[in-house]
């Protein structure tokens, strides 16, 4: 892991929302051009810190963060820095695959319109972000089409070509298979294993097996808190805490 | 023992309910009839084409002049000019209330807008005649302001109520994850609104639209007081119109029974009807159109 800085952390970080203490004092460093796998059972926080990372909770009012969340060095939060560039740097395919009402061309251009990439060079990137993303057979012949007529695998792997045309920095993933077949788990897994030479990704998943498959590191959470942060392989075979032990062999949530 | 009771009280219910869904329909086709009836009764003393193309309404004149030309015009010109007041004021207030205000400025704005809905249409057409009227009349140099921009802002503020609520509950059915998605990209509050919410709300606020202009097209009271009712051929906004809603309210209470007069009044709430039944498909056509990107 040495040959892999830190890209994206945590530090000290607190979340409220209204009286809730939902994040507490949490800290977590995700390594450059790997994938890290965020586990816990459900309802302790994992969505939630993931979604600090694009400051998705600027929308919800009743949410208040106090701590630290550092890009290379950078803070998310400092007064300077414009929310619209730190989404495009830290991308997101969130849990339910979401598309926009739009077709398929569409979903992936309205992200490139938006951030000024000139018409020239949109066709060229729409295409290969569909390649990229193994879906550009199946939809080659009808770009046009609806993208909500696409099959809930379509979609998000169409979900995550929108987000690597703009070439973020991060990818944040919101268990984007639990909505899927086995055959398209295994396909969106290949998919970002291939995706890691090219961006860090963060991988929130309730799959124990999928975190072994294809994640580098590994962080336990419980309770809105992290519990222990470590090799993938370490973690699930020796883990120092005896909560992480129960939850990987499935003893609890 | 029971079974047989509660089969009967089933019985006489369903029976209720499917006679007063026939009641409804046989009324509707009643009322379909009469005009119908009469319209035909109409055409068979004026021939279609003067009736078209005629630019003047006098039917008390020698000879009587049966063109429906200058009350179409009137109608129009009260209903677009409606239109274009309410359709941006309404459609921001609905994006303002779901998207922007707090949920404690929504939980007054709303209700209140929503009670603006309450207030009868004499009373509406009572504010053009005391307040609109004379500003108007200021601000343009003329003798009053009873005109068509008088009865148009006053069916602007009349369908307001149900724009503005049914494009917002359209706004706010729109998922989060839609507005996530955009955000994702990149996007900011505006672009999102304009881009992502908007288009996929397109159906309510079409709905919502269509919707207002029946009210405009419909309504009698209000431009019958704020219009001024000029027989002459209507020439601008700042001129007074008689619309097809108000010439059959002022007329019909004094014409003699089944004359050609009597039955001209039919003819124009046939054309009347026509208009709503036009707006109506092309809502629905539209709202099918786009509802094709919505199917999962
Ligand atoms: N907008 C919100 N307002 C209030 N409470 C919230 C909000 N979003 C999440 N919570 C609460 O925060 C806690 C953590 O939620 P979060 O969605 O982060 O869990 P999670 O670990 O992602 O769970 P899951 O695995 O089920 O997706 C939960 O108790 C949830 O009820
Ligand atoms: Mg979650």
């Amino acid at each position: 892991m040495t040959d892999h800085p830190t890209k994206l952390s945590a530090h000290s970080v607190n979340l409220w929302f209204g009286n809730k203490h939902v994040l507490k004092d949490v800290s977590v460093t995700f390594p450059r051009n790997q994938i890290t796998a965020l586990i816990g059972p459900s309802g302790c926080g994992k969505s939630t810190l993931l979604r600090c990372f694009n400051r998705m909770h600027d929308l919800s009012p009743d949410a208040r963060i106090t701590g630290e969340f550092l890009l290379d060095n950078q803070n998310l939060y400092d007064h300077g820095i414009s929310v619209t560039q730190v989404r495009r740097r830290v991308g997101m395919v969130f849990q339910r695959a979401n598309p926009f009402p739009k077709s398929i061309y569409e979903n992936i251009n309205y992200g490139l319109k938006i951030n000024h990439i000139p018409k020239t060079e949109r066709q060229g990137i729409i295409e290969n972000a569909l390649k990229e993303s193994y879906i550009w057979d199946e939809v080659k012949d009808e770009l046009q089409k609806p993208a909500t007529r696409l099959s809930g695998g379509q979609q998000q792997r169409l979900c995550i070509a929108r987000t690597v045309a703009l070439r973020p920095e991060v990818i944040l993933m919101d268990e984007p298979c639990s909505a899927l077949d086995p055959l398209s788990t295994l396909k969106i897994e290949e998919l970002i294993v291939k995706l890691k030479k090219d961006y860090t990704i963060v991988i929130v998943t309730h799959n124990m097996q999928q975190a072994q498959r294809i994640a580098d590191k590994t962080i336990f959470m419980y309770l809105g808190e992290v519990v222990e942060a470590g090799d993938t392989k370490a973690l699930f075979e020796h883990p120092q805490q005896e909560m992480t032990a129960n939850y990987v062999r499935g003893r609890f949530g | 023992m029971q079974l047989p009771v509660r089969e009967n009280i089933d019985k006489t219910v369903r029976l209720l309910v499917r006679s007063t869904g026939f009641l409804a329909i046989a009324i509707l086709g009643g009322i379909l009839f009469m005009l119908l009836w009469n319209t035909m009764a109409f055409f068979l003393q004026i021939k279609p084409l003067d009736f078209i193309t005629g630019t003047q309404w006098n039917p008390s004149g020698d000879p009587a002049l049966y063109g429906i030309l200058p009350l179409l015009v009137s109608t129009s010109l009260v209903t677009l000019g409606a239109m274009v007041i309410a359709i941006p004021l309404g459609i921001g207030t609905a994006a303002f209330l779901s998207e922007y205000a707090g949920s404690k400025l929504k939980g007054i704005l709303k209700p209140a807008i929503e009670m603006l809905a309450a207030v009868p249409s004499v009373a509406i057409g009572f504010l053009g005649i005391v307040l609109l009227g004379p500003g108007i009349a200021g601000l343009t140099g003329q003798s009053n302001g009873l005109n068509a921009l008088n009865g148009a802002v006053l069916l602007a503020i009349m369908a307001l109520p149900t724009i503005v609520t049914v494009a917002e509950d359209a706004l706010h059915g729109i998922p989060d994850s839609y507005k996530e998605a955009s955000y994702g990209v990149g996007a900011n509050r505006w672009q999102t609104l304009i881009r992502v919410t908007i288009p996929a709300a397109a159906p309510g606020i079409l709905a919502a639209v269509m919707l207002g202009v029946g009210r405009a097209i419909g309504e009698t009271m209000t431009v019958l007081m704020a219009t001024g009712n000029a027989s002459a051929f209507p020439k601008g906004f700042f001129h007074s119109v008689r619309t097809i809603t108000a010439t059959i309210a002022i007329e019909m209470g004094e014409v003699p029974y089944q004359t050609t007069h009597y039955y001209s009044l039919f003819a124009i709430a046939t054309v009347l009807f026509l208009f709503t039944l036009i707006v109506n498909m092309l809502g629905e056509y539209f709202v099918n159109k786009y509802r094709k990107y919505h199917s999962a």
